[in-house]
């Protein structure tokens, strides 16, 4: 079981390897969003400032959310999936090896990023390792949310605008909590009680989320 | 004799039963919203804080219990059609949406309506209102997932796949949304609860919670019952219904 969880995520890693420019995209894409704020709403450093979290969190959650549909399109065209379910592995730990590798190739850029970002931002030395924090334990929880919503639209009408619709609704509480945990350092306040609860959420989100992927891939490949 | 608690689980059995039971509920609604408004607005009391602008929540507080009690009811059935795979279940599911949905927009609605004379705008984000916007998102994204696919047992499934994630993070948004609120929004605006409340005013706003609920029920046996026609159109009962040659 173990050796079948390396194999799919070693398999996804490759193969993004491969394909460099379908992952690049989404981080910049994550870059430029955020760049356009400040040409959006004016260059005062203090009004930046108070923006700088929501906004790099907003972005990472629209970037994460582009990059849903690759987790399990080009493995349902091609029979792959298929295969994948057909294994006498239980399909739970396959899929978290999937979401495991999409979320190192989408979530990982995007929280090694973002600091460079707040301090564009005018962002101070402590939020932003807050903000890096915060984005190393939020993008996993977008990954797996969003593998749910992936594996529903999968070969649907239309899925990329109804991802959006299905999942940025469920990724309020890691928007409230990440971008709270920056804002409570910058407050003063102390972002420990942000972090653990977008910890809690990531070991929940760990628990139940492989179950209802791959409830939802059987249900795509029935 | 055992009772055959599935007898109603059949399209087939459950279409005239529907049929039956819509007047039943239609009228209960009609005569339970009729007395409930006039309690409302011309037997309650006149509150001295709000004036009367506050009989709105005759409309309002309803349609947001209906709202989040639709989703719960929603998912319950989707569940039951996942684990026992009954047609009939998803099939409620389905026809439970959109009033749900309809009761969300309502409560919103309402909401700013009231909240423009009493707060002096039309829209905070005040902690239940947000979530219940998130919730209305929730609806819509169930609807436009069972739109988009085009075979009915598999939208269904994937529906109530949606359904229960929604209802497993339903109170996590909830309370996010309000610590979050919390953490915001200074003292302008506060929806706490009245201290006291005239127990005509509750009479009236729980005959109301009562016609609404009758609605929902008369309206999602409507839908249902089209569903099921949709659905079963190439079954020969429906064919001998519609008087169609077999």
């Amino acid at each position: 079981m173990w050796d079948a969880f390396v194999a799919v995520f070693a398999r996804d890693v490759l193969q993004a390897w491969r394909r460099r420019a379908d992952w690049l995209t989404s981080i910049f894409f994550f870059v430029i969003v955020v760049s356009l704020f400040p040409l959006g709403v004016g260059p005062e450093p203090a009004l930046l400032r108070t923006m700088a979290p929501g906004v790099v969190w907003v972005a990472a959650l629209l970037a994460a959310m582009l990059s849903l549909p690759r987790v399990f399109g080009s493995d349902f065209a091609d029979g792959t999936l298929e295969q994948l379910v057909l294994t006498p592995h239980p399909l739970t730990v396959l899929v978290l090896a999937k979401m495991l590798a999409h979320w190192l190739l989408s979530g990982v850029p995007l929280a090694l990023i973002a600091p460079v970002l707040g301090l564009q931002f005018g962002l101070e030395g402590g939020p932003v390792g807050v903000l890096f924090a915060a984005l190393l334990l939020g993008t996993p929880c977008l990954s797996l949310i969003g593998g749910v919503g992936a594996a529903l639209t999968l070969g649907v009408r239309g899925s990329g605008v109804l991802i959006a619709l299905l999942v940025l609704p469920l990724y309020v509480p890691v928007l409230i909590f990440g971008a709270g945990a920056v804002e409570a350092t910058v407050a003063g306040t102390g972002a420990a009680g942000h972090l653990s609860l977008l910890a809690a959420g990531l070991l929940i989100a760990i628990v139940l989320a492989p179950w209802a992927i791959a409830a939802a891939l059987r249900i795509a490949l029935e | 004799m055992a009772l055959n608690w599935f007898k109603y689980s059949s399209p087939q059995t459950f279409y005239p039963l529907a049929g039956r039971l819509i007047p039943v509920f239609a009228v209960l609604a009609a005569v339970l919203g009729a007395v409930g408004l006039y309690i409302g607005f011309f037997v309650a009391p006149t509150d001295f804080q709000q004036g009367e602008a506050y009989r709105i929540i005759f409309i309002h507080v309803p349609a947001a219990w209906m709202s989040m009690f639709i989703y719960l009811v929603m998912a319950a059935w989707a569940a039951l059609g996942l684990i026992l795979n009954t047609r009939l279940s998803s099939m409620m599911a389905t026809a439970l949406a959109p009033t749900g949905a309809v009761m969300t927009f309502l409560a919103l609605w309402t909401g700013s309506l009231w909240g423009k004379p009493m707060w002096g705008t039309w829209w905070a984000w005040d902690a239940r209102m947000t979530s219940e916007l998130i919730l209305l998102f929730l609806y819509i994204g169930f609807m436009a997932l069972q739109a988009s696919i085009d075979d009915p047992r598999r939208a269904d499934k994937a529906g109530a796949i949606l359904a229960l994630v929604g209802a497993v993070n339903v109170p996590i948004i909830y309370f996010s949304v309000k610590w979050w609120n919390t953490l915001h929004q200074g003292a302008s605006i506060s929806v706490g609860r009245s201290p006291s409340m005239a127990s005509t005013m509750l009479l009236g706003m729980l005959v109301m919670a009562l016609a609404y609920w009758m609605y929902s029920i008369a309206a999602t046996l409507m839908r249902v019952r089209s569903i099921i026609l949709e659905r079963e159109r190439n079954a020969q009962w429906v064919r001998d219904l519609a008087g169609a040659p077999a």
